[in-house]
């Protein structure tokens, strides 16, 4: 069709999407002068809260805490803190495939192939070379950038499902380099960390205390970094090539280059959770690379929150908690002696993960931070619609 | 030669396996928009049914194969129907989400698969015949290779029959190339979806007690190799495309065995770079129509 | 009988991707006859046929001979005995002809237990000799003007209580231009229909009423030769200078240059494209 049949669109649609406000916000626009005042307090709450909540994750190793049923034990053990910097690492990786499903619309089935490149890269690097911690994992990521730059760059030739089979695809071949070079990468037993230049004070169970600070530092950076891009032009126009591709080549604007832009960001911060994830658990096996992996990265992200980065960070925490305590279930005496009906389904956490998930997509379109927002303004609404106008 | 002459047959009958996981991605794809990933659930729930029906003949007769390959076919084909109808359904038009309920399906149905028959492989036993072999050409080929690609092609021509013969055919047919306009006509394209699901189904099912045959086990996992390697197809072969998926399935199991023998195992990773060598030169596939 | 109309249409607003393209439109369609919708392009006449389809994202009521329909899915609403002959024809290219007629017949509904009856298949085969001939042809190395017709001949097999018809003679040279509004002079003998037309001369030709769209608003409505035969009302409504007659060539060499410009079945593929990309 040639352009000229069609007419000017107003100004109004053609912003980005995301400049309309975040989910739930859209609907309180309907108020008049409501929209500015609650956008500045949220704006104003989300530091004011995440800073209380870094404090708080910040001081835990030092508390002595015990949630029942959450945690296997209190804060400061080092078994917890293992599996709290556990749930931080997988916020972080949630997080930077955000910026590739939530913001920008690419629906990567190969998110993993670069949490294994940074994991495996450092620990070969280490290996392999006498370079100290430091120059190991800038060497490992410059390497994870190059690889993501590439394989981006054919992937995004095709889009959408052909897109997502594609990545499935470059991320089968790394697993299959893993398994298949045994010697470089120690094939399907786990690659060691090699310690001889990794600081005295981040090796060792009685450190895992200082390894939860590393993962809560990546946290923080990946998060800082994310918002930035998210909220950065480039961002602007990825989270627009997500809602209408079309539209945005009517305007102009080429996604190809802001959608490899989005993909390399993500995998390069994939790689630093990977190098940090091969520290927390002194190696790394090829499952991190496994397809299996890479379908858990989607389903912490859906969990959490499409769209949402405190869904991310939300699905991540909710996700490694659950997988650790249904494993735990799974092998309980209590489900041991159930019927065997019963017995298959809960001794298999994945069934269970597999079953919630296809729930949610179904019943919970928002995810979780989805749910806590809708019951969180109904709660509100009861309260009077005015609180908002008076604010 | 006659390393060569075994090494195409068997690309051929490893194709003929690819194919028939390709097909119905392919079909499902085309008429409806979804990337399907519990289609290797499919598969491997067929081998399982196969293999107990099997078990319980326990004759390796040809009849106790014949009936494997139909019930295999039956349950994958009764999945797929009831994937579609409960799950598929639901999210009408909302491509992302069918994609991602699949995926929570793949792995919820690949742990229940690890909970009812263990996470160690079973093993499989057919007619004898089958593991015999037959001088072609001067090279020793084991007759399972045959049987897998009979069964390949007697599947893609009741495809293709059934495509051109019938009323549903002609629906889907249509619906490949423009499923608005099918409604638009009248029709309630929703059972061609369910039709479509039936018929990927069946041939997963099928794909699994021949793959089960083939490798000489079942495993949970049996269907998520083969899944990945009929993604690489159906792109390779053009979404959507039923000839494109078959070409492609040819040449992909055939440049497979051909770099594992030659190339000292690298079949995997050769078959990834044609992926990308295609995507480079023709992103919509050798027989794909919209990019 | 013959007083009530066929369609009523009250405050009809449609969305596509999420993007209003229909403000409100009411209309009434006359039991007999052509109602021609003009208005200049992009205003909304294709968004109308098909919001009233239910192809986009519709509300407001519709009712064909009284009973609503605007709840009712795609399929349900043709059922109801509704004919489509869409914007740019839209037929299956990798299908051939025949198997275009036989997709389109509908069993059941008015047309009766068996299908298409045979003076339907008459009537189509008296208007549209040429495409029957070439029935085992794939519908997609015909030309513009013999796809128009399949598209045609989809819609007429069946009996239908209102057609709705979008630009049939887009693109097509003069000759054709003639033989298509010739097939929809007699078609409209035997059903209503709803033509979307830019072609004047056409439009003034077959038309009874005429319905003006802007801005996807209902601007203008009344009896076809009083609007086409006020000149300032023309210009002032669909933005055409002129005698009809003129602006009918100016129409037609705009058509056609477009036309030529593209392959015919490349064109089609086009439309599917942009139509799959935004649903
Ligand atoms: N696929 C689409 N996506 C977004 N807007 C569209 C789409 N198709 C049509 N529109 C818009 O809808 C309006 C009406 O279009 P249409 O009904 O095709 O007009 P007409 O048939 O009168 O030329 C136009 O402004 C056009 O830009
Ligand atoms: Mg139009």
């Amino acid at each position: 069709m040639s352009t000229s049949t069609t007419p000017p669109t107003s100004r109004e649609d053609d912003r980005p999407a995301t400049t309309r406000g975040q989910h739930g916000d859209s609907h309180r626009a309907a108020t008049p002068g409501g929209d500015g005042a609650s956008r500045t307090r949220r704006r104003l709450v989300e530091p004011v809260a995440g800073l209380v909540l870094l404090v708080v994750l910040a001081v835990l190793p030092l508390l002595n805490l015990s949630i029942p049923g959450v945690l296997p034990g209190a804060t400061y053990t080092p078994g917890t803190l293992q599996l709290l910097a556990l749930c931080l690492l997988f916020a972080s990786l949630a997080l930077t495939y955000h910026v590739l499903f939530g913001i920008t619309g690419l629906l990567s089935f190969g998110h993993a192939l670069y949490l294994a490149v940074g994991a495996y890269g450092l620990g070969i690097v280490l290996e392999r070379t006498g370079l100290g911690l430091l120059p190991a994992m800038v060497v490992t990521l410059v390497l994870g950038i190059a690889v993501a730059t590439l394989l981006g760059a054919v992937s995004l030739r095709v889009s959408g499902i052909s897109f997502a089979m594609v990545t499935l695809a470059f991320a089968q071949a790394g697993s299959v380099l893993i398994r298949r070079n045994p010697s470089i990468t120690g094939g399907e037993e786990s690659l060691p960390l090699t310690t001889d230049h990794v600081p005295a004070a981040l090796v060792g169970v009685i450190h895992t205390r200082n390894l939860y600070w590393v993962a809560l530092a990546l946290l923080v950076l990946v998060l800082v970094l994310v918002t930035w891009f998210e909220r950065s032009r480039a961002g602007h126009v990825a989270a627009a090539t997500r809602e209408n591709e079309l539209r945005v080549r009517v305007l102009g604007m080429r996604p190809y280059p802001v959608q490899l832009l989005a993909f390399v960001v993500g995998a390069g911060l994939a790689v630093v959770v990977g190098m940090v994830y091969l520290l927390l658990n002194s190696g790394v096996t090829p499952r991190v690379a496994s397809a299996d992996f890479t379908l858990t990265i989607l389903v912490v992200v859906v969990l959490g929150g499409l769209g949402s980065r405190w869904g991310a960070v939300v699905g991540g925490i909710v996700y490694t908690l659950l997988d650790h305590r249904l494993t735990a279930l799974a092998s309980s005496d209590t489900v041991e002696q159930l019927p065997a009906l019963l017995r298959v389904p809960l001794s298999e956490p994945l069934f269970l993960l597999g079953t919630l998930f296809v729930l949610v997509v179904l019943f919970v379109p928002g995810g979780l931070v989805g749910l806590g927002t809708r019951l969180a303004d109904g709660v509100r609404g009861r309260r009077g619609s005015t609180a908002d106008g008076a604010a | 030669m006659s390393t060569l002459v075994l090494l195409l047959v068997t690309g051929v009958g490893l194709g003929a396996l690819y194919f028939l996981v390709a097909s119905g991605l392919s079909l499902i794809y085309g008429l409806m928009g979804v990337l399907n990933f519990a289609h290797g659930s499919f598969l491997t729930l067929g081998a399982y049914a196969g293999w107990e029906v099997s078990r319980r003949m326990s004759d390796g007769s040809w009849l106790s194969l014949v009936l494997s390959l139909v019930v295999g076919a039956a349950v994958g084909a009764l999945v797929a129907i009831a994937t579609e109808l409960l799950l598929i359904r639901r999210l009408y038009e909302r491509h992302v989400e069918q994609v991602l309920v699949t995926v929570g399906l793949a792995l919820a149905t690949v742990a229940l698969f690890d909970g009812i028959w263990g996470t160690d492989a079973v093993y499989v036993s057919g007619p004898a015949w089958l593991d015999e072999t037959s001088g072609v050409l001067g090279a020793q080929i084991p007759h399972d290779r045959f049987l897998l690609i009979g069964v390949a092609v007697a599947v893609l021509l009741g495809i293709v029959a059934f495509l051109r013969f019938t009323r549903f055919g002609l629906v889907i047919r249509a619906g490949v190339e423009n499923r608005s306009m099918v409604t638009a006509l009248g029709i309630d394209v929703r059972m061609a979806f369910t039709v479509v699901f039936a018929i990927g189904g069946a041939a997963a099912g099928i794909g699994g007690v021949l793959a089960s045959q083939y490798f000489g086990y079942v495993s949970p996992q049996l269907g998520a190799s083969l899944l990945i390697f009929a993604f690489i197809v159906t792109v390779i072969g053009g979404l959507g495309s039923l000839l494109g998926a078959a070409i492609a399935s040819l040449a992909v199991a055939v440049l497979q065995q051909l770099a594992n023998f030659y190339a000292s195992g690298t079949g995997d990773l050769v078959v990834v770079l044609l992926l990308a060598a295609v995507l480079l030169v023709r992103p919509s596939g050798l027989m794909g129509a919209r990019a | 009988m013959s007083t009530r109309p066929v369609l009523v249409v009250r405050g009809l607003t449609a969305r596509i991707a999420g993007q209003q393209v229909l403000e409100d439109v009411s209309l009434e369609v006359p039991a007999r006859g052509v109602t021609a919708l003009l208005g200049r392009n992009g205003v909304g006449k294709t968004s109308t046929l098909k919001a009233l389809m239910g192809l986009i994202e519709r509300s407001g009521t519709i009712e064909l001979d009284g009973e609503p329909v605007d709840r009712l899915a795609t399929h349900k609403v043709v059922q109801r005995g509704v004919g489509y002959v869409p914007e740019d024809r839209e037929v299956f290219g990798s299908l051939t002809v025949a198997e275009n007629l036989r997709l389109a017949e509908r069993s059941g509904g008015r047309g009766g237990r068996h299908g298409v009856s045979p003076e339907r298949r008459e009537l189509v085969g008296d208007l549209f000799p040429d495409i029957i001939d070439r029935s085992s042809q794939r519908a997609g190395t015909l030309s513009g003007g013999q796809q128009q017709m399949v598209a045609l001949a989809r819609a007429l097999l069946n009996e239908n209580r209102l057609l709705l018809v979008d630009e049939p003679t887009k693109g097509l040279s003069p000759r054709l231009v003639g033989e298509v509004t010739d097939a929809l002079e007699k078609a409209a003998q035997v059903v209503p229909v709803l033509l979307v037309e830019q072609n004047l001369t056409v439009a003034r030709r077959l038309a009874g009423d005429a319905v003006v769209l802007d801005g996807g608003r209902v601007v203008h409505a009344g009896p076809a030769a009083d609007l086409l035969d006020d000149e300032s009302r023309v210009v002032a409504l669909l933005g055409v200078g002129g005698e009809p007659g003129q602006s009918q060539s100016q129409h037609q060499s705009q058509h056609q240059s477009q036309d030529q410009s593209q392959d015919q079945s490349q064109h089609q593929s086009q439309q599917h494209d942009t139509a799959e990309a935004t649903s």
